[in-house]
């Protein structure tokens, strides 16, 4: 009964929540549990979008970098790369740039929560890794973000 | 009717590059003496109308290189808009002999202006030799000397290449373009997961070909102008870094001394050293590296993004974008560092500028009002010129003679891709360039020897 109860409110979680690709379908993935990699990708929220041309933490993205810090101090083992990303409008060496300075903001957001700076590994992929492939602002605004990807590490 | 000479066509087209010149070649006809209309409007001169018949064959030549040698020819000088081919069909005779005096009147009367006449042969070695003579219809006279080529059978094309450039620059006096090789970035797959590949092929969308590099993301590579090499920035190690490449063995090697993530390298003219940016703790600022050494060297330190720079001719300055005013605007620095002076003013955000090869004008991209436009300035920011308007146009690079730019243009919307295009600095003769694949970051060789 209470596995019932838990996918159903991660369902109604799931409604709002449009974009978490390949988290869509299934009971059984609602059956994760709080440790799985997935868990943090779905549930807590590894994605955190920007303004057009800024890379300052806005409030939304404040809540959901509090909520990755919660999760990630209780899995000290894993590294941590963050993916900054860029949308179309812009030229494809400043997109680079941009993408680096918004992953430095959330790198420098979870040094300051104190997690360990040997785990964290920054990227910038600018405007060549699209999530959403329309060209207007409903695509432009998912596509300006920063992502916490669990698990992967770059080394130098 | 006294038509107009090849050599009053040279002297309206040189003055064009620096105004719009509304010339009439009908008028010129008429009064016998050609009256320049400088209306300052995108006027467009009529080209000159160009014969170039199947090459004539000699000694064992296949027809199939005979035909293509005039083809590729045709097709060269056609695509700069300053000549236009009349088509075979038209033609009154064929040329029998290379040596035979040329019929005048049988290219007069279908009003050609310049004659191209060639032959080619197969010499017991194997080798192929090409001969070509331009004359000028109208005065009957030949335009410079005869030239001779001898050539494996496998690079005629490049020798095709080599008369267009001799004949283009006889009669426009701008430097030669043809014989070169642009190196891009070839993608494949949907827009949410393109695989991005370095290729080459020749400037006229040739012998297109993926290097051996392996499928990854790659952006911007960019010729050695100096020797057989190209620079990139890849993701091999999981992060944007600037690596080399030697064409001749497709073997890649890392620049040294770079931290962080690097990219947007360029070579300076003498190709001893690089410029590029490198990003550390999120801040991007501009960098020289030499070759020689791998000694690095930083030219700015602000906060502010610092990138896309591109070597003056003379190896003295960099112009690159900066966002320190706030927007995108362009700054030239000396290569010394010190402080930079922003040479872009308009209305908009100006990136990735790229310095002519002839050291006149700086080639950029502007962003205003959600449209993109490839755009030329002179080097102190003056006489700014948009060229090109769409959804997403992007990354000049510039012909080896300095008159015309390559750009790729990316369509919108989920199916959106780009290709790459070209055209005069002059605004017209906008052209797709044929590729087998989507394409994106053109840059051009210098002309091959």
């Amino acid at each position: 009964m209470k596995n019932v109860g838990l996918a159903i409110f991660i369902i109604l979680l799931l409604v709002g929540c449009e974009n978490n690709k390949g988290f869509k379908n299934s009971l059984d993935k609602a059956q994760i549990s709080e440790s799985d990699i997935e868990y943090f990708q779905n549930l807590v929220g590894d994605t955190v979008l920007f303004t057009v041309d800024q890379s300052g933490l806005r409030p939304d993205a404040i809540s959901i970098l509090n909520a990755q810090v919660n999760w990630l101090k209780e899995k000290k083992f894993l590294p941590i790369t963050i993916e900054g990303h860029a949308d179309e409008q812009g030229t494809r060496e400043y997109n680079l740039a941009l993408g680096a300075r918004r992953a430095t903001a959330v790198r420098e957001f979870l040094l300051a929560k104190g997690i360990e700076q040997d785990r964290i590994s920054i990227v910038t992929y600018g405007k060549e890794r699209p999530l959403r492939v329309c060209s207007n602002e409903e695509c432009w605004s998912k596509n300006r973000r920063a992502v916490t990807v669990v698990g992967k590490k770059i080394v130098e | 009717m006294v038509r107009h000479s090849v050599l009053k066509f040279l002297k309206i087209f040189s003055f064009t590059s620096i105004l719009f010149i509304n010339s009439s070649f009908v008028a010129a006809q008429k009064n016998d003496a050609p009256q320049l209309d400088m209306t300052v409007n995108r006027g467009v001169i009529k080209p000159l109308s160009l014969a170039v018949p199947s090459f004539i064959k000699e000694s064992g030549a296949n027809s199939i290189i005979s035909r293509e040698l005039a083809k590729v020819i045709s097709n060269n000088l056609d695509s700069t808009g300053l000549f236009k081919s009349i088509p075979q069909s038209a033609y009154v005779s064929m040329p029998l002999s290379f040596n035979t005096p040329v019929q005048f009147s049988d290219w007069s009367i279908i009003n050609a202006d310049v004659l191209v006449m060639g032959s080619v042969g197969l010499k017991p070695d194997g080798r192929l030799e090409v001969k070509f003579r331009l004359w000028d219809v109208s005065q009957q006279k030949e335009i410079g000397k005869g030239k001779q080529y001898f050539t494996n059978s496998e690079s005629w094309r490049r020798i095709s290449h080599k008369i267009s450039d001799t004949i283009y620059t006889r009669v426009t006096g701008e430097g030669a373009y043809f014989d070169s090789r642009v190196v891009f970035v070839s993608e494949t797959g949907p827009k949410d997961n393109r695989t991005k590949r370095l290729a080459i092929m020749d400037q006229d969308g040739a012998n297109f070909r993926l290097l051996k590099h392996p499928p990854s993301l790659v952006i911007a590579p960019r010729f050695s102008p100096t020797t057989n090499k190209i620079i990139f920035t890849g993701y091999e190690t999981g992060k944007p870094r600037v690596y080399l490449m030697d064409l001749s063995s497709e073997e890649i090697t890392s620049l040294p001394e770079l931290k962080g993530m690097s990219f947007a390298p360029r070579f300076s003219a003498d190709g001893s050293q690089i410029v590029l940016s490198m990003t550390e703790n999120g801040n991007t600022d501009i960098f020289i590296n030499t070759l020689s050494t791998g000694a690095k060297r930083r030219l700015t330190t602000n906060n502010a993004i610092d990138t896309a720079p591109s070597f003056s001719p003379d190896g003295k300055s960099i112009v690159f974008e900066s966002d320190r005013g706030g927007g995108q605007q362009l700054y030239i620095i000396s290569n010394q560092g010190g402080d930079a002076k922003r040479i872009s003013f308009g209305k908009g955000r100006y990136a990735t500028p790229v310095w002519s090869p002839r050291g006149d004008l700086i080639a950029f991209t502007k962003i205003k009002e959600g449209k993109f436009h490839i755009g030329v300035m002179r080097v102190d920011g003056t006489k700014e010129r948009l060229l090109t308007t769409s959804f997403l146009d992007e990354g000049p690079a510039w012909a080896p003679n300095g008159r015309v730019l390559m750009f790729f243009r990316e369509t919108p919307g989920k199916a959106g891709a780009p290709s790459i295009y070209s055209i005069d600095i002059s605004g017209r003769n906008l052209r797709k360039i044929k590729t087998s694949s989507f394409a994106s970051d053109p840059n051009w060789s210098p002309i091959l020897n």
